[in-house]
């Protein structure tokens, strides 16, 4: 469903008919586990302010999603975890808000791994996602009751974040344009923070241009996040002809699933047939990017997680005598495992006696991998690659081994660690029929470049 | 490569404010030693005379005006929030 389509369907009925229907194909599909909660009430006011004319815009009744560590009125913001499980967000985040100044239509929340640490959407405390294509595989993450529920068609858009790859790989595993802007396009204002020198938010989207209409709606500088960018981004009506594309063979050893190869290697053939250059480059510091990632985010997420403390906000343990028991027994209760692993890697790797060999040689090498990049972007306007080393994998393969799992952002956390704009748009699917993206990378502020690149190839 | 006994992962939980319950702990060990024996890695590479990137966009000394941002929020609603208030104060259990 495309939010062209939506807006036709509106115009030829009401918003309201539109949002009852919408609401009604979300609880048809629960099943999947792709919502926490619905919206319906706030979504149905807002419907029929749209059917008065009293709200307007250019996405006026669309309905959509969010990820629920978007703070948005009409249910809980839980990011998926029991800390915040009650926790009604006082204000609306920034992309919100300029969402909603264009008149659509939130209509629920989506699950995602809690506080997005994962890849799977399994950490969810409230139990995981199943894949669109096929329930009984994941549907990637963190952002991954977002990508589903897309994917389902049960709205034409909903909003994820990506701090290693969690809009991207989602997107891959459900067959779904999913973006990650260069870094400060959009206000991370209100969305609950995880490693603050690579998070973005961006969206999911069922094509390329409801993702450039989205994003056009939401990017631009916000006082109330100082890393924002100054406004850039404007759609381009065309492709650039003849564009210097690097495949990356870095990330198509014979350990990348052969479909995976196959695929990559034909959207590469299709960008030749269309009169682009396409050629084989190196990236060798890819190999060090997981590493340097698993020191970074949770360094950076150890910090940001310190606020659930049971004081002001979400959940507190009961039967508490001491501050200290307060503060330990909430976290342990609050968190999922895997968050306590990253806040517990986090603290050691920014401990005295272990900062310089951790932290700063973390930090040293991300300068190493920015350097090849912008090596490589003095040739080539655009670097495409696969977005994951394989198709969805099965519910609860990957979660007895961290590293196993980790291993599954090995392609993204890259363009996260450098700042870069990158696009995992669908190209087709595997033997079995399981979906699989294309990731388009380009230098940083090239976002609309990549995006008109990205729609040029869609119906090739 | 480094190995993580159970009183480191009780001195990071320590650091990390987490009263971890006796089940997950031996878990806990095993995968943080998985973990940053992973990460080790980064050792063989030669990083002297390299910078530290600590932000990509450049940005620095970012001003606004000084302006008062009305973020449409009551201290009331916030109390609300806390799990336990009295006489417009988060209530806590006793410190010392």
């Amino acid at each position: 469903m495309t939010i062209s389509d939506t807006l036709q369907q509106i115009k030829d009925s009401s918003a309201r008919a539109v949002i009852e229907n919408v609401i009604k194909l979300a609880k048809d599909n629960a099943d999947f586990h792709a919502l926490l909660n619905l919206t319906e009430e706030r979504a149905l006011k807002r419907a029929d302010e749209v059917d008065a004319g009293k709200i307007t815009g250019k996405l006026a009744g669309v309905p959509f999603v969010v990820k629920d560590n978007f703070l948005a009125f009409g249910a809980p913001t839980t990011a998926a975890s029991k800390m915040l499980e009650n926790f009604d967000a006082p204000l609306q985040a920034t992309a919100v808000e300029k969402l909603e100044a264009e008149g659509a239509i939130c209509i629920g929340k989506a699950n995602l791994d809690a506080f997005a640490h994962g890849g799977s959407t399994e950490n969810s405390a409230f139990g995981p996602t199943k894949n669109a294509i096929d329930p009984t595989r994941v549907a990637g993450g963190s952002s991954g009751g977002s990508a589903a529920i897309t994917a389902l068609n049960v709205v034409p858009f909903a909003l994820g974040s990506d701090t290693g790859g969690s809009i991207r790989q989602p997107a891959s595993f459900n067959g779904v344009v999913g973006i990650k802007p260069t870094y400060g396009t959009i206000s991370r204002y209100g969305v609950v923070a995880m490693a603050s020198s690579t998070d973005v938010i961006g969206s999911f989207t069922t094509n390329v241009a409801d993702a450039e209409l989205v994003m056009e709606i939401m990017s631009g500088r916000d006082v109330r996040d100082m890393t924002t960018l100054p406004d850039f981004f404007k759609i381009e009506a065309q492709a650039s002809p003849k564009q210097k594309i690097g495949l990356i063979k870095d990330f198509m050893t014979d350990a990348v699933d052969i479909d995976v190869r196959n695929r990559i290697n034909e959207y590469a053939d299709k960008l030749r047939a269309d009169g682009h250059i396409v050629e084989e480059v190196n990236l060798p510091m890819a190999e060090y990017s997981l590493a340097i990632y698993y020191i970074i985010v949770p360094a950076e997420l150890s910090s940001n997680l310190a606020r659930y403390d049971g004081i002001r906000y979400g959940y507190r343990a009961d039967g508490i005598k001491t501050l200290a028991e307060l503060y330990g027994q909430t976290r342990d209760q609050g968190f999922v495992t895997e968050n306590k692993r990253r806040i517990m890697i986090g603290s050691y790797v920014l401990s005295s006696g272990f900062f310089d060999a951790y932290y700063l040689q973390a930090q040293k090498a991300r300068t190493l991998l920015i350097n090849e990049f912008d090596e490589l972007f003095k040739t080539y306007d655009v670097l495409i690659g696969p977005v994951a080393p394989t198709p969805a994998f099965k519910l609860g393969e990957n979660t007895a081994d961290p590293i196993k799992m980790y291993m599954c952002d090995i392609m993204t956390v890259p363009a996260s660690l450098v700042g870069l704009p990158a696009i995992s748009v669908p190209a087709g699917v595997s033997e079995s029929g399981l979906p699989i993206g294309v990731q388009l990378m380009g230098p940083m502020r090239s976002d609309a470049k990549l995006l008109a690149l990205a729609r040029s190839m869609e119906t090739k | 490569m480094t190995q993580i006994t159970r009183d480191d992962v009780l001195h990071l939980a320590q650091l990390s404010s987490l009263e971890l319950s006796e089940p997950e702990i031996d878990g806990l060990r095993t995968d943080i030693s998985n973990i940053l024996g992973y990460v080790e890695q980064l050792s063989k590479l030669d990083t002297n005379n390299i910078e530290p990137t600590y932000q990509v966009t450049g940005l620095s000394n970012v001003w606004r005006n000084d302006e008062v941002i009305n973020y449409g929020v009551t201290r009331e609603e916030l109390l609300a929030r806390a799990p336990e208030s009295v006489d417009f104060q988060v209530k806590v259990p006793k410190v010392l």
